[in-house]
């Protein structure tokens, strides 16, 4: 808890008076323009890793704003993803609904049972919520096998789908234009997120971490505010699990074991725990570590994964993020 | 600053100019020296017990290379590890084919995960070899002709459970007892495979939820049907019950019991081994246990493998018996090639192989495929519990054809 302690005062410093608008806008362009450039540069396959990355980076993203920036520790956002990747599945394989009519439905399907996982929260705190959140992640893989389901679900053996054609207009192949749309949607979601914790909300949900009596005591309303983030937190895992389910072309109950909360949660945590940019890394590591670990050892793969993850907690203690915020203020007072 | 941007330049200059280094292609991952095979396996993960699969058929293969090869090539073949969660089986897969261009894909491991890429090996048309899966769906070829399974399928037991009933008893009355998914439901299928339109006046059927505590009403009102013959599609957990329960009340059906479920320590040892006694599963493969076979030519071929290929093995593991079976009929295939290692002949290949024996199967118990029939191993020999082990009886029997 002690690094994001320290972290906390960092978001809640005003921006810099130096930064102009129009600077801010070309800095957010020129990121866009790098996340673009990927899908001219890669071959297919590492384009196809990229986008999962990028899909997983806005999974931990929704886990950081319940978690990171809200302190109720979440071990079941697999959950949320599982959701969002059948809501998708099921409108698209069984009613042929496009890809993008299926987004905004499975966002408020995922917010609302969000919003319902959020009540017995209140309640819960630390441990107890975290343990709560987990057996929904072991719940939901064989919810979803259930016989009343299965004619909706696919059962065992999971429901196919196709990815979003390009349009007819734009010179991309399929896995250039699956990218794009991981890219798009995800960053819409980022700056949403950017802008919702810079904001009043954002200050209050971190007060709540924080000190909830101080936070109470300033006329915060702390039950709305917590089912709330936690709504929203399950939109965006939601969203990213809509994506992935496109992006694999399948979905199916084994896709989303309790593997797939603690690897969200342990991107979170490498990522930097509340850290918006942070997520980003967290999405990379997800995806692209155990696959270094596999080509370390084959025999072990989880042991050289595990050396990995312990060898990141102790050289970057806060996360990514904490390290750049680190080199950025070294660069300052170097400068300054 | 300017000289490292312009070293910058220059290297990014030098990237995009270098031409794609690799040795001339005779076909996707054939060279004149090496044919790349690629394969996907739980080596992390719950399921990672399988994995020794892998192990066991990177040794055979380097037991070959060590030969000389396949038509003067050494077999390159590469093992990504899943953690048997379909949308990682993808990713390797693409990373298999797209990035290490791999010649083709063969014995990937499990159903969910192999159902991942099902359709994208298909449209890419790169064949999808010998899966380690029993389910059904494998032996498709008018809608999947890509993919091929090998071990007999869970409809292939039970059709040869229907035959034996009707070759003891033509006028059997049968009852099915299942488990309500896709495993349990192949069994309904066999049956019905076998019987036809007789199947609704011979059956009764009986599901149970993998959920459920205990099946004592479903075998009760199995009984109760007057059923003198009962095929059980069920895990290891309920057999256990099944067999002990159809004892204690009395009732002396012709059983059948699915050979996922005959584990000796799992299952009939807490049945009562004796309450089991009569009972019948069905194999294809030699048990290394059984001393039938200790001067058995395949056996001791197998044995010989083991002791200088994977000299720490566990040879009581049959994971490794049924990995040698499969490389064999690999093995096969490829020897069937050639000098022809494109993705179009490999298929014609592996869907052309004569009855073949194999080493570590039964006697009697053939490979074989043919373009319209991809069930591999179609045949299978009937065991009964004696009380301490499974003595095989009668001869192989083949399952039906549909």
């Amino acid at each position: 808890m002690s690094a994001a302690e320290q972290t906390a005062a960092v978001p809640l410093r005003r921006p810099e008076t130096t930064v102009a608008g129009w600077q801010r806008a070309a800095l957010l362009l020129a990121g866009l323009a790098l996340a673009i450039l990927p899908a001219f540069l890669l071959e297919s396959f590492q384009l196809f890793q990229l986008t999962m990355a990028v899909i997983m980076a806005l999974a931990v993203l929704g886990l950081n704003i319940v978690t990171g920036y809200n302190g109720q520790i979440s071990l079941g956002h697999g959950a949320f993803f599982a959701v969002g990747a059948y809501v998708t599945a099921i409108l698209m394989s069984h009613l042929d609904w496009s890809f993008w009519a299926t987004l905004p439905v499975s966002a408020v399907v995922c917010g609302l049972v969000g919003y319902g996982v959020g009540f017995p929260a209140l309640r819960l705190g630390g441990l107890y919520l975290a343990l709560t959140t987990f057996s929904l992640a072991v719940a939901v893989p064989q919810i979803l096998k259930h016989k009343a389901i299965e004619d909706w679900t696919g059962g065992v053996q999971g429901l196919f789908l196709v990815k979003p054609d390009p349009p007819s207009w734009a010179p991309f192949d399929p896995d250039q234009w699956m990218y794009l749309v991981a890219v798009l949607v995800s960053a819409a979601c980022f700056l949403l997120a950017w802008n919702l914790i810079r904001g009043r909300i954002g200050r209050a949900l971190m007060a709540i971490r924080d000190h909830p009596t101080a936070a109470e005591a300033m006329g915060m309303d702390i039950a709305t505010l917590k089912t709330r983030a936690f709504a929203t937190s399950a939109m965006i895992t939601g969203i990213a699990g809509s994506l992935s389910a496109v992006a694999v072309e399948f979905v199916a109950p084994d896709s989303f074991t309790f593997a797939l909360s603690i690897s969200l949660f342990v991107g979170m945590v490498v990522g930097g725990v509340a850290s918006i940019l942070g997520s980003l890394f967290g999405g990379l590591f997800v995806l692209f570590v155990p696959n270094i670990a596999e080509t370390v050892s084959k025999a072990a793969p989880g042991v050289i994964y595990g050396i990995i993850l312990i060898g990141f907690l102790f050289i970057l203690p806060d996360g990514f993020a904490g390290l750049l915020r680190r080199l950025y203020a070294r660069a300052r007072r170097g400068a300054g | 600053m300017t000289t490292s941007r312009r070293a910058l330049l220059a290297a990014t200059a030098a990237t995009l100019a270098t031409p794609r280094i690799a040795p001339a292609q005779q076909a996707p991952g054939v060279t004149a020296n090496e044919i790349r095979i690629g394969s996907t396996n739980a080596l992390s993960g719950p399921a990672s017990s399988y994995s020794v699969i892998s192990r066991a058929l990177t040794a055979v293969f380097k037991r070959q290379n060590d030969q000389g090869g396949i038509a003067g090539r050494q077999i390159n073949f590469i093992v990504y590890d899943d953690g048997y969660q379909p949308p990682r089986t993808l990713e390797q897969t693409r990373r298999l084919v797209e990035q290490d261009r791999v010649a083709f894909l063969f014995n990937q491991l499990g159903t969910p995960t192999n159902s991942a890429i099902h359709r994208y090996v298909n449209q890419r048309k790169i064949p999808h070899l010998f899966l380690a899966t029993g389910a059904d769906k494998w032996a498709n070829p008018k809608e999947y002709p890509w993919t091929i399974g090998w071990q007999p399928s869970y409809r292939t037991e039970a059709q040869i459970y229907a035959k034996h009933i009707l070759e003891q008893k033509p006028d059997a009355k049968i009852a099915l007892l299942y488990q309500n998914d896709d495993f349990g439901k192949d069994y309904v299928n066999g049956v019905r495979d076998v019987l036809g339109p007789r199947f609704d006046a011979m059956v009764k059927l009986a599901s149970h939820e993998a959920t459920d505590p205990t099946i004592d009403s479903q075998i009760v009102s199995l009984q109760s049907t007057g059923a003198d013959a009962l095929i059980c599609g069920i895990i290891p957990r309920f057999a256990a019950q099944a067999i002990r329960r159809v004892h204690d009340i009395g009732w002396r059906p012709l059983m059948f019991m699915t050979n996922v479920s005959v584990s000796g320590a799992v299952v009939m040892q807490p049945a009562g081994p004796e309450k089991g006694i009569g009972l019948i599963t069905s194999d294809y493969r030699k048990d290394q246990s059984d001393p039938a076979w200790a001067n058995d030519p395949g056996m001791n071929e197998w044995r010989d493998f083991m002791r200088r290929y994977i000299p720490d093995g566990e040879l009581g593991d049959n994971n490794y018996t049924y990995a040698y079976g499969v490389a064999s009929t690999m093995l096969q295939v490829l020897r069937q090639c050639g000098n022809d290692f494109s993705r179009e002949n490999v298929m014609r290949q592996a869907t052309n192989i004569k009855p073949l024996d194999v080493a570590t199967l039964l006697p009697g118990v053939k490979v074989q495929t043919q373009p319209n029939n991809y069930n591999v191993i179609r045949q299978m020999q009937l065991q009964r519990w004696d009380g301490r082990s499974w003595v095989r009886f009668g001869g192989v029997i083949e399952g039906a054809n549909v």
